[in-house]
């Protein structure tokens, strides 16, 4: 059946409980029709058997056998009760004194206390009672059997009306029941939702354990899955700090073979050697930088992972940045047109930042054309601060705006230049940590504006 | 509509050979009332009401039924009884004033059960069981000859009338009436009742006893009797039929008994053996219906069921349908009652 073959424990649960819940509403329907049954027919049953002792008490002897002088009341009280049809007979040795003769006897006669019993009479069922009284004929003592029977519609009536009343208790029980179980499961399968919630919750770099109150029986999943987090962070921290180390271990020797290779470029003497030298230092320019993005990229997750934000002066690090790549920007001389808010304050990791401003100028420098133009703007609307770095190089193809936040992902038309494809990937990366947003559109009039919200 | 008396030949016609069975009981009268338009089914009646009475009321039925033909069987209701008891015969309603055999009936099994609107709105005290249904209450009067009492005065309950009687036992030997209870199944009805009402009864029969009363079969014949003079009291006599009677003579009334008044009912039923139970149930209706009480009351001369009129008076003891009346048609009740009764009347 479909819904076993779901696993949801909700709904297991949930159909155990209506299990129950049916399985107690049927019983108590059976129970307070038992009962009520049982004490319509006793009820029945004592008016039939004052009946008869009031039949019984007129027994007297006569002088041709036993006379009967039958009580009004012995027939009206029974049609006090209902509508039934009434039949009675007097029975003694083994003939009828008076009343209905196919009336049927019980099995046991010669019984002093009303003996009750069921039978057909006339195409129809009846309840009847005997009961037995020794009457003194002619100094002979005589056994006169009473029968008094009923047909039972009041009865039936009394009952169908109970089995209707029990049929309502048992359907209401089953809903009130119904609706307890499925709020007692909702309580109950609630934690694991906002067990799960507060997993789902998470940014994609959050692996700190659970601490959210849960509880006991859940206490060993949340307690695993913590386990499994932390094995998770150590792994991706242990990843981290050796490509760290293996990119600052390639970076040292790199340095030395580009001296070494730049005093050979001098001392060349075939331009042909000259283009080779020129292409190793090519070269080893691009191992380094990617070392350094490598660096700076486990640096950034590994501060992330421990992100601690504090107040700082954004206006005077973007100064600092600037300073810092104005010599860059000098060798290609290209101008660094700046429109800085000033003394805006921040709240966020400084070097973090620090890091996406120096990469998204540097990138600006390194894609544009010599001589270009550069606009560096730094402006607050509100809460939120906007850094925007504008050039008028190749710009991006539009398709690939999304992909380039990607590790390792370049843009097509970009194979000339040096560079790892980890820079945006960082800066996305830091805008996320200070719930900003990073946005890289294409210039009217060629190049590219690229955008930080923080 | 007409009623025609000679029978025979229109039963054949009407009914085929192969349903005109000969029962043993004994009828008094039969009449076919012929459906105004095409006659679609026949309606068989048996009852102990008077021709004279019912012509009315079946009038009216066929007014809104006129496709029914009505064929009216009249019997004494002891008749009456055998025809269904023993005979099983084969009628579609049963009408009789005789509450204990209509009850005997029921209560044995020969009445099939009846419902509709129109009858489950019927009072619980008039009807029974879903099968018998009262259409009257007619009160058992004592009737007095103003001539034949001449100077002594209306008795206005039964120890005055016992006063009267024991103080003028010449004036009135032999001139007093009342049912033969051994052949008036009315007249049985109304004595054990009576016996159930109050002692004064049997000292009543003593008195009545002793002036060597006139016995009778029936109502109608006390009424004749006391009009023509023959008798100054005529007790237990029904009601309705002596009103309707007496209204035209100034010499006989009723006397207002304040200590008690016994109302009977008169019921009907549909037997097990009709296989026209719907038709029949639009007979019962039709008596049942509240709408047609008034009817019943001017044009039939009948009163009809009211509840109101029953609660209103302490004195009046309609008797009330149950297994109850079952307990004087008992054999050895029935043999003591007679006999006791039978003693204190027939006095040498």
């Amino acid at each position: 059946m479909w819904w076993f073959s779901n696993n949801s424990l909700g709904r297991r649960l949930l159909l155990q409980l209506l299990l129950v819940a049916a399985v107690l509403s049927a019983l108590l329907y059976l129970a307070v029709r038992s009962v009520a049954n049982q004490a319509a027919i006793a009820a029945h049953d004592n008016i039939l058997g004052a009946s008869a002792t009031a039949i019984a008490e007129q027994l007297s002897a006569g002088e041709d056998g036993v006379l009967v002088d039958i009580p009004y009341s012995a027939f009206s009280m029974l049609g006090s009760i209902s509508e039934d049809r009434v039949f009675y007979r007097l029975y003694s040795d083994n003939q009828t004194i008076t009343g209905y003769e196919q009336l049927p006897l019980p099995r046991a006669m010669h019984t002093a206390t009303p003996f009750y019993y069921n039978a057909e009479f006339r195409d129809a069922a009846v309840r009847a009672v005997a009961l037995t009284r020794a009457i003194t004929v002619a100094d002979a003592p005589v056994q006169v059997t009473v029968v008094v029977a009923q047909t039972r519609t009041g009865h039936d009536v009394i009952t169908s009306k109970v089995t209707n009343t029990a049929a309502g208790l048992g359907v209401a029980f089953f809903i009130v029941a119904g609706f307890l179980s499925w709020l007692a499961t909702r309580s109950t399968v609630k934690p694991l939702h906002v067990v799960a919630g507060a997993i789902g919750r998470r940014g994609a770099h959050d692996l700190r354990a659970l601490k959210s109150p849960i509880p006991s029986e859940l206490k060993p999943l949340v307690d695993a899955l913590n386990g499994f987090i932390a094995r998770l962070r150590e792994a991706l921290h242990r990843n981290e700090t050796f490509l760290a180390e293996a990119a600052h271990h390639v970076r040292t020797p790199l340095a030395t073979v580009r001296t070494q290779a730049e005093i050979a470029l001098r001392q060349a003497e075939t331009p042909a050697s000259r283009k080779t030298l020129r292409s190793v230092i090519r070269a080893v320019d691009e191992s380094s930088r990617s070392a350094t993005q490598l660096l700076d990229h486990a640096m950034i997750t590994y501060r992330a992972d421990q992100f601690a934000g504090e107040q700082f002066d954004l206006s005077a690090l973007l100064y600092e940045v600037i300073q810092g790549l104005s010599a860059t920007a000098d060798l290609k001389d290209i101008e660094l047109i700046t429109d800085i808010a000033e003394g805006l304050i921040c709240a966020g990791d400084r070097v973090l930042i620090e890091c996406a401003l120096h990469n998204l100028i540097d990138n600006a420098i390194k894609y544009s054309a010599d001589e270009g133009e550069v606009e560096i703007k730094l402006e607050s609307t509100g809460e939120v601060i906007v850094f925007c770095v504008c050039d008028r190089g190749r710009g991006i193809q539009a398709s690939a705006a999304g992909a380039l936040t990607e590790r390792f992902i370049r843009g097509a038309n970009v194979a000339d230049v040096v560079g790892s494809g980890l820079g945006l990937t960082i800066v996305e990366h830091v805008a996320s940590v200070h719930n900003g947003s990073f946005t890289l559109t294409a210039r009217r009039g060629g190049g590219a504006c690229a955008s930080l919200q923080l | 509509m007409r009623v025609i008396a000679a029978l025979t030949v229109l039963c054949v016609m009407t009914w085929g050979f192969t349903s005109a069975r000969v029962y043993g009981f004994e009828k008094e009268s039969e009449a076919v009332f012929e459906a105004a338009d095409n006659q679609r089914e026949i309606l068989s009646i048996l009852s102990n009401t008077d021709l004279d009475h019912i012509e009315p009321l079946i009038n009216a039925y066929q007014r809104q039924h006129p496709g029914t033909t009505v064929l009216y069987t009249v019997a004494s209701s002891l008749e009456l009884f055998r025809a269904i008891h023993d005979e099983a015969a084969d009628y579609d309603v049963v009408i009789s004033s005789a509450m204990d055999l209509q009850m005997k009936l029921v209560n044995d099994g020969f009445a099939q059960q009846h419902r509709s609107a129109v009858v489950d709105n019927l009072p619980v005290w008039s009807k029974w069981g879903n099968s018998l249904f009262a259409f009257t209450q007619e009160p058992a009067v004592l009737l007095v000859s103003r001539k034949g009492l001449g100077e002594l005065s209306i008795p206005e309950n039964r120890n005055e009338l016992i006063a009267l009687l024991r103080d003028n036992p010449e004036k009135f030997k032999g001139r007093v009436g009342t049912y033969d209870i051994r052949t008036s199944g009315a007249g049985y009805l109304f004595a054990t009742q009576d016996s159930r009402q109050s002692d004064a009864f049997w000292r009543l029969a003593e008195v009545i006893g002793s002036t060597s009363p006139r016995l009778y079969c029936c109502s109608s014949d006390m009424i004749e009797a006391l009009k023509s003079g023959e008798i100054v009291f005529a007790y237990n006599v029904v009601g309705s039929y002596a009103s309707a009677v007496l209204e035209k003579s100034d010499d006989g009334t009723i006397a207002p008994l304040t200590d008690y008044q016994i109302f009977m009912l008169r019921t009907a039923f549909i037997p097990r053996t009709s296989a026209k139970a719907s038709l029949a149930g639009t007979f019962i209706d039709f008596l049942a219906d509240a709408a047609n009480r008034e009817l019943i009351g001017e044009k039939v001369g009948l009163p009809p069921v009211d509840g109101h009129a029953l609660q209103k008076h302490q004195h009046f003891r309609p008797i009330s349908l149950g297994p109850g009346l079952l307990v004087f048609l008992d054999r050895i009740k029935r043999e003591r009652f007679i006999s006791e009764w039978a003693d204190a009347i027939l006095q040498p």
